[in-house]
Order: C-alpha cells, then structure tokens, then sequence
C-alpha cells in the first residue's frame, strides 16, 4: 500500500531535500511510523503524545485529517498525503 | 531585506484596519527563488480573535496548491497586532513554520498612525529586517 507523501520546506532537512516521498500503511499513524523508518526523525516533528502536533495540518486527498479520524485515518494505495506547517500565531 | 511594493503594504494595512478589532492574516506570493512578493491573498483568520491568527487549515491547503502550480512560493506571511506592537509573539515564534519567508507585522494599536515591521523567524530565533518600499 503505497502513498505519496509531500513533505513542506521546513522539513525536507528530514527527507535530503526531497519534496515528496513515497511511504507505506493503510493509516496514517503508519505512514508516518513507516516515513520515520525512512527519514529519521519526521515523526517527532509530526505527532507529539500520540496525537498529530498542532502546528501541522495533515491532508489525506485534501481532506483535513482532523475532520476524519486523525492518526487512524484510513489511507488506500494511490493516496496522497500532504503535509503543510499550520500558520497561526498570536 | 525585505523588498516590496507600495500597493501591497497599502493592502495589508487596509485588511488590517478593516479586521480590527480582530487579528487579519494573509500571504503574498512570489515567483519561486524571487524573493519578491507580487500575489496578495487574503486569508480567513479561522480563529477570528483579536489575540490569535490562524489560516483556515483548508483555503490554506487550496492557496498553497495555486502558489505550488505557479510555481510560487509565500514570499510574505502577514499578520496584524490590535494593541501590542509590530514584534512577534510567543506564539508567532513557536508556529513560524516557514523559514524562508518575510514575516510581517501591522499593528492597528493606533487609530491613525500604522506600524508595519518584517521579521525572519528560523528555529525559533526572530530576526528583523529593513522594509524597502517601493513606488509601484
């Protein structure tokens, strides 16, 4: 089950510059467990006390993962997952 | 160094008056490797808060793909400040996820008079920079 992962600026230190990556898992908190077997130290950046970290929005086909399930969001082969830095501030 | 046109600090003012009391945000976006903004885009601010900004996570998603099939990049990420200065906060620090991009800061605190500062913010350190307006 693969997916495509695209990977935001500030993290493609994590991915050797790459902008999009291929990952695999049939939920999200497995694409991500499978990103970090890959690229070292993603997930840290991602998920923070087994829920995504606020400062990021995940999409799965552009649907907002904090609207379908977060970390358990179902992903199918093909998928594709975009990750942006959440912009908020006070 | 921030570079940019006297018509689009024109329009990040005026959204920041209009949205006061509550905090305004956008993007301008530029040719990719430019470092020149060119593209105002006004964003919701989903929090609608005089205290905190945040894009709607989904016309984010949406302007982010447009800028990504120009081959654009947020060349400046604006935001307003009711009552406190042009500086960013703690919060802006820790959600800066854009290292290559100009923050701006507009604060409407005063009625008549504006302040519009820029800022880099990179691994939660705040660097401001000169403004250079141009005529357009």
């Amino acid at each position: 089950m693969a997916v495509t992962v695209s990977i935001p600026t500030i993290l493609r230190t994590h991915t050797g510059g790459e902008k999009s990556v291929s990952a695999a898992g049939t939920t999200l908190a497995e694409v991500i467990d499978d990103l970090e077997n890959n690229h070292g130290g993603l997930k840290a950046r991602l998920v923070k006390e087994g829920a995504l970290h606020r400062f990021v929005n995940v999409y799965v086909n552009d649907e907002d993962v904090r609207f379908a399930g977060g970390l358990e969001a179902a992903v199918k082969d093909g998928d594709n997952v975009t990750i942006l830095p959440a912009v908020a501030g006070g | 160094m921030l570079v940019i046109r006297r018509d689009l600090v024109d329009a990040m003012v005026a959204h920041a008056r209009r949205d006061h009391p509550d905090e305004a945000c956008g993007v301008i976006a530029g040719p990719y490797g430019s470092d020149r903004p060119e593209r105002f885009i006004e964003m919701e601010n989903a929090e609608r808060s005089p205290t905190f900004y945040r894009f709607d996570a989904a016309e984010q998603l949406k302007v982010w793909r447009e800028m990504d099939a120009n081959d654009e990049v947020p060349v400046v990420v604006y935001h307003s400040h009711t009552a406190t200065e042009a500086y960013p906060s703690r919060t802006d620090i820790s959600f800066a996820g854009e290292p290559e991009a100009h923050y701006v800061l507009v604060s409407t605190r005063d009625p008549i008079e504006h302040e519009v500062r820029s800022y880099r913010i990179v691994d939660g350190v705040v660097t401001e920079e000169p403004v250079k307006i141009i005529e357009s």
